[in-house]
């Protein structure tokens, strides 16, 4: 068991190729941490850095007390698991298992109780003298997860381990990783560029985009209070809406010609802009409903383009004085396309952005 | 995408797929037509055998023929009543010609000029493939670049360096270590190219997941590069032999004539005369001197297919 701390860790590849910008992260012991991000955001050479796979340019990186920036992979007590397995297709699942056992002189029965165990917490007992080849992608997924099990290291590193997998296996590889690390309560460091994975794996979720670190934070606190446009609309599906609002002399905004009344923090922000100012607001598709003046709710006027099906819910999309609005309602509402609506949205739902600095005003 | 609404339209699809009935009579059409549309290409393919065969079946039956009849006669007459074969070119040569001590002699030439380039290439090609050091670039392309030096111009260099080189009261020149100095040389530049691309072309995660488990880039080398890359060394090994095993010019240069240490090829080109006296005996001796490689080449040709393939495709 270990902590990772990242201390003003960068990661250059020449002076204008910034993969990593000055990270700064702890992760606790135990935790799970899900690194997520768009591709080439550097999530996966931040991961890489902590495995010693990449040297890092400048800063500190911590595995428990011990810098190890000059640290072998060998020597960080740490296992990987890949995106494309990284399986030693000549050999059966046992020595892929027991591998790295053996370079480490580990006691032969040792080796066998280890990889018997392993084998039993992931149902591969039956494929023990398969060659990869001979196994689905699922099997082989569970096999490079054995392999990093095995070893008992104090750090699990993952790398997109699901994105080869098919939708149906991945939702229950997903679950069998969460399983594994209540069982096991090693520290792991998950990446992904998939928000759902994040969302619902993560103890703490890490939003990285261009090498910076946007926020950290548990899942509700990314969806409740995101920090900034990026994540923002990086968390949640169906994604955020945001439309650019002009404040007024009051508390209210102004969208297009429509006017939206507001009232308690969102209305002191907005009362602090000066009048004519560019504000951009978000609200989540699934906070959005039919509005029937409730209190307390901000009320968008717009028409209905068109209505997707779900079943129990209903994914509309409107147009409100030129801009696009998904909005995730109960099927019962019975919307129909070229409806005039009022859209409401709980005014503690509004989130409130700077339209030059991104960063939210109300988080 | 883990939301369901993706799952399930895939589900759809696949059983709208599933539910379409199978037209089995335009399937068994399709592949009739198939059949009748290749057989051109199959017979363009047979004929092409056929003819790349002729000038081996003709060496093949010659070698069974009187050398009277083959001086007055093509060999195809001999495939038509009375057929008059005989055995005594073998006989003759076998018995008279030194053959068994060139054989010997050709084995002990094949096998280290086959095993000593594949293993430094190797090495090299790892290194090359897979290790950070400077100039790793320039010196590939510069091992590279000697595939295009021909044999010949290095003859007479590498023998005057031979001949300055002294082993006890002996010059290199004519031992046996200097004919697997020399094959070494002249294979390494394709052999190093071949496998480094091999190599290049195994998964970097393979590695970097074993450097995790605790490996050296050595065991690396033995624990995985070797034992992924069977097809390669075999498509090469292959390669190699055949072409020690057929070389004249190294083992004539390097060698010399000496009966005691000259190769098969060697010998059979001294079973001509200069006035062109026994040619028919050529014909029994190539035969003899191609049973080895061909039986080499066919336990190893599902492995000389795929490693050609691997080399220089994909992995």
């Amino acid at each position: 068991m270990a902590t990772v701390t990242f201390d003003h860790v960068y990661k250059r590849y020449s002076a204008d190729v910034v993969a990593v910008n000055d990270l700064n992260l702890e992760i606790a012991d135990g935790e799970f941490l899900v690194l997520v991000g768009p591709s080439g955001c550097g999530k996966t050479t931040a991961l890489r850095c902590v495995a010693g796979l990449e040297t890092i340019s400048d800063g500190k990186l911590y595995i428990g007390d011990r810098v190890v920036n000059d640290v072998a992979p060998k020597d960080r007590d740490i296992a990987m698991v890949f995106q494309s397995y990284a399986l030693y297709p000549h050999m059966s699942v046992y020595d892929n298992l027991a591998f790295g056992l053996k370079l480490r002189k580990t006691p032969k029965a040792d080796i066998e109780r280890r990889v018997k165990e392993a084998a039993g917490i992931l149902g591969l007992e039956r494929f023990l003298d398969r060659k990869p080849k001979a196994l689905s992608g699922g099997q082989r997924q569970r096999v490079a997860l054995g392999r990093a099990i095995v070893r008992e290291p104090s750090v699990f590193l993952m790398d997109e381990p699901l994105s080869n997998l098919d939708a149906k296996l991945r939702v229950q590889t997903r679950a069998e990783i969460a399983r594994l690390h209540q069982r096991l309560g090693t520290t792991t460091v998950y990446v992904t560029h998939d928000q759902v994975e994040a969302m619902t794996m993560g103890d703490r979720i890490a939003v990285m985009k261009d090498g910076l670190l946007h926020q950290v934070g548990t899942p509700q606190e990314l969806y409740d209070h995101p920090t900034n446009v990026f994540v923002a609309g990086f968390i949640g599906s169906p994604a955020m809406n945001f439309a650019t609002v002009k404040a007024t002399e009051g508390e209210d905004l102004m969208l297009g010609s429509a006017k939206l009344n507001l009232s308690g923090a969102a209305a002191k922000a907005a009362a602090d802009r000066p009048k004519g100012a560019d504000l951009l607001i978000g609200f989540r598709p699934e906070h959005l409903d039919i509005a029937d003046g409730q209190a307390d709710t901000v009320s968008i006027p717009a028409r209905v383009d068109v209505v997707e099906y779900l079943g129990n819910e209903e994914l509309i999309h409107a147009q409100a004085e030129g801009t696009e609005i998904v909005a995730l309602i109960p099927s019962d509402r019975r919307v129909k396309p070229g409806d005039q609506v009022n859209l409401g949205v709980p005014l503690e739902k509004l989130h409130m952005f700077d339209p030059e600095s991104e960063q939210s005003l109300v988080a | 995408m883990t939301a369901p609404g993706p799952v399930v339209t895939q589900d759809y699809a696949a059983s709208e797929l599933e539910a379409q009935p199978r037209p089995q009579g335009v399937a068994q059409g399709n592949a009739f037509t198939r059949f009748i549309g290749r057989t051109p290409v199959h017979i363009a393919i047979i004929a092409l055998c056929l003819i790349w065969l002729i000038p081996t079946v003709a060496l093949l039956v010659s070698s069974f023929r009187e050398s009277q009849a083959v001086a007055g006669s093509g060999w195809w007459t001999a495939l038509t009543p009375p057929f008059e074969f005989t055995l005594s070119n073998y006989d003759r040569v076998l018995d008279t010609n030194n053959l068994g001590q060139s054989f010997v002699n050709s084995l002990f030439v094949s096998i280290p000029a086959t095993i000593i380039p594949i293993l430094v290439a190797a090495f090299a090609a790892y290194a090359f493939a897979w290790m950070e050091f400077p100039g790793r670039g320039l010196l590939f392309m510069l091992i590279v670049g000697l595939l295009v030096i021909p044999l010949q111009s290095a003859l007479i260099p590498v023998l005057q360096l031979f001949v300055s080189v002294r082993i006890g009261d002996q010059t290199l020149n004519g031992t046996f270590l200097a004919i697997w100095l020399a094959h070494t040389g002249f294979g390494l530049p394709f052999a190093i190219y071949l496998l480094r691309n091999f190599f290049g072309a195994l998964p970097r995660e393979m590695f970097e997941s074993a450097y995790i488990d605790g490996a050296s880039p050595v065991t690396a080398f033995f624990r995985l590069a070797l034992p992924t890359s069977v097809p390669a060394l075999a498509a090469l090994a292959i390669f190699q032999f055949m072409w020690v095993w057929n070389d004249l010019l190294i083992a004539l240069v390097y060698l010399g004539g000496q009966q005691s240490i000259a190769p098969l090829t060697v010998t059979i080109a001294n079973l001509v005369g200069s006035l062109g006296q026994n040619q028919q005996l050529l014909t029994a001796a190539a035969f003899i001197s191609m049973a080895l490689p061909l039986i080499v080449f066919f336990t190893l040709q599902r492995y000389f297919v795929r490693g050609i393939l691997g080399g220089s495709v994909k992995g």
